[in-house]
């Protein structure tokens, strides 16, 4: 099983509706994702709070069906 | 916090060493390439670590990840504290954050 980018963009975007996300395809294999994620709701979050988000956006998903997520969280400049 | 007897191995192996990271493999030899990237970093910084290869222990495989509510291994502690897995680590490296963090845990750190 592994997860398409579409529906990691969907589920992120469900969890976080101002996120800009910018999902890269790592191996072709549906497994091994790069993500980049923008959102306001990471203001005053830690880096490992951020992740989690994205994490808990996934509704398990991480780790399991989705082997690798390089993730990389940030506010917007603004 | 909840009794799951595997959290206290865990706690046990967080306090009493600096730092440890769960990883997959060994620091010698990392069985999976975001483990690595990681020891590479301390390695690099020529930081002392504990390596715990949850490959090893399937209680610890799954534990370590409920314990830090964090769904990924390897999973890296200074001082008891979760620091994160690969991608901050690497993060926190490339922006000269790592050392300044080690620092102030009272850890020395030297470029190889």
């Amino acid at each position: 099983m592994a997860m398409i980018a579409s529906d990691i963009e969907r589920l992120i975007k469900e969890a976080l509706p101002d996120a800009l996300v910018d999902i890269r395809d790592l191996a072709g294999d549906g497994d091994h994702y790069a993500a980049s994620v923008v959102s306001v709701a990471f203001k005053g979050k830690t880096r490992v709070q951020q992740h989690q988000m994205v994490y808990n956006a996934l509704k398990g998903g991480m780790g399991n069906e989705l082997h690798a997520l390089a993730l990389q969280t940030s506010v917007p400049e603004n | 916090m909840s009794d799951n007897p595997v959290f206290d191995r865990i706690r046990e192996e967080v306090e009493n060493n600096d730092v440890v990271l769960f990883m997959k493999g060994t620091p010698v030899f990392p069985q999976c390439g975001f483990s690595n990237a990681v020891v590479q970093v301390l390695t690099y910084l020529n930081v002392p670590f504990k390596g715990v290869n949850v490959l090893e222990d399937a209680d610890i495989r799954q534990g370590i990840k409920d314990f830090s509510d964090w769904p990924t291994i390897p999973q890296l502690y200074v001082k008891g504290e979760f620091v994160g897995g690969c991608d901050i680590v690497r993060e926190m490296f490339e922006q000269g954050e790592l050392r300044e963090f080690l620092a102030q845990k009272g850890i020395e750190t030297e470029a190889a």
